[in-house]
């Protein structure tokens, strides 16, 4: 019913145009599956689950998280929890664009919010503002960090393999300082700092009287409710 | 409930993982085709979505050694200082690596 109308098409030349617009940016995303490939073997992940990870998770933030969780035993609650608490900004993602997918397909539609990601999001996000018709850009550019991510962790999960001690080298660090930087990077303004402080001290006492690993998702819920509870900021 | 760490037990908690993070991808559009989230409900997921991560962070830099809590208080230095996490992140393990040098 809506395919071939005029509010929104997907064809192989816009995602062709989305790769190369994202070819810059996806470089850097070398160096971070190249941070969670030695991550990942440093907390006792095989090669071909590391690989396997970033191939069909493909969200470094969570990826990173999930990691916290690894050990002779995974907790799955905590890790399902974990997964959506980080990956939840994803639902409010798909939510600004949905005007546009609409036009599309339903299996195009479900189908190019596969590889949405943080940047190829933003980036298709200010196509549609500018009123382009074209989704190339967010699946082309999913399609640049999916490749780019799985071979920055293939080369993260060589090179961390050729390393017998990687405490000795501060990589067991890692995965926290990437955390803390997403964390920074974000766009964020001083009202979050209520959320933060209420989710740190929850995670606290969490692991204090709490089961293990219900800190994350005890935090993550503190964080939220102190969100909505808090004075709503005056706009404009 | 647990997962052994066994290659199944990894598989299956990978494939779980990736089928939470798809319902996150496509729930957005999905809901929003049927019902319009709400500034309270954006609110809820907006606070939440740094919460989380400080949760996994806060323990790292109570629990860990100097190394690691060093390594954090250098990547936010210069992720507050640059902006760019590429750089914050070198800085955090080297300042661990440099730490557990001594």
């Amino acid at each position: 019913m809506s395919q071939g109308s005029p509010g929104a098409q997907l064809d192989l030349a816009g995602i062709i145009v989305g790769i190369r617009r994202m070819a810059p940016l996806s470089l850097f995303v070398i160096v971070f599956g190249l941070a969670f490939g030695v991550a990942a073997l440093s907390r006792g992940l095989s090669g071909l689950e590391a690989m396997l990870m970033s191939a069909l998770v493909f969200a470094g933030a969570s990826q990173f998280a999930a990691l916290e969780l690894w050990g002779p035993e995974i907790p799955l609650l905590p890790l399902v929890a974990t997964t959506f608490a980080i990956n939840a900004r994803h639902l409010l993602m798909g939510a600004a664009i949905q005007p546009w997918l609409a036009h599309l397909p339903t299996a195009q539609r479900y189908g190019s919010v596969v590889v949405m990601s943080d940047s190829n999001w933003a980036m298709a996000a200010a196509d549609h503002q500018r009123g382009e018709t074209n989704v190339g850009m967010l699946v082309g550019g999913g399609i640049a960090l999916w490749v780019t991510w799985l071979f920055g962790t293939l080369l993260g999960v060589l090179f961390g393999s050729g390393i017998e001690e990687p405490q000795r080298f501060g990589l067991d660090v890692i995965m926290g300082c990437f955390l803390l930087a997403m964390l920074v990077g974000g766009r964020h303004d001083l009202s979050m700092l209520l959320p933060w402080a209420a989710a740190a001290l929850a995670a606290l006492a969490a692991m204090a009287w709490l089961p293990v690993h219900s800190h994350v998702i005890v935090g993550a819920l503190a964080g939220g409710l102190a969100g909505v509870l808090q004075p709503a900021r005056k706009e404009e | 409930m647990n997962l052994p760490a066994t290659l199944a037990g990894a598989i299956s908690a990978i494939v779980i993982m990736a089928f939470v993070t798809y319902l996150s991808r496509a729930g957005g559009v999905f809901i929003m085709s049927r019902v319009p989230i709400g500034p309270r409900v954006e609110r809820f997921i907006n606070a939440m979505a740094g919460s989380v991560l400080v949760a996994v962070i806060t323990p790292m830099a109570v629990h860990g050694d100097w190394g690691a809590r060093l390594a954090l208080v250098a990547t936010l230095a210069v992720m507050l200082i640059l902006q760019k996490p590429l750089p914050a992140i070198i800085a955090g393990v080297l300042t661990a690596a440099l730490w557990r040098l001594w």
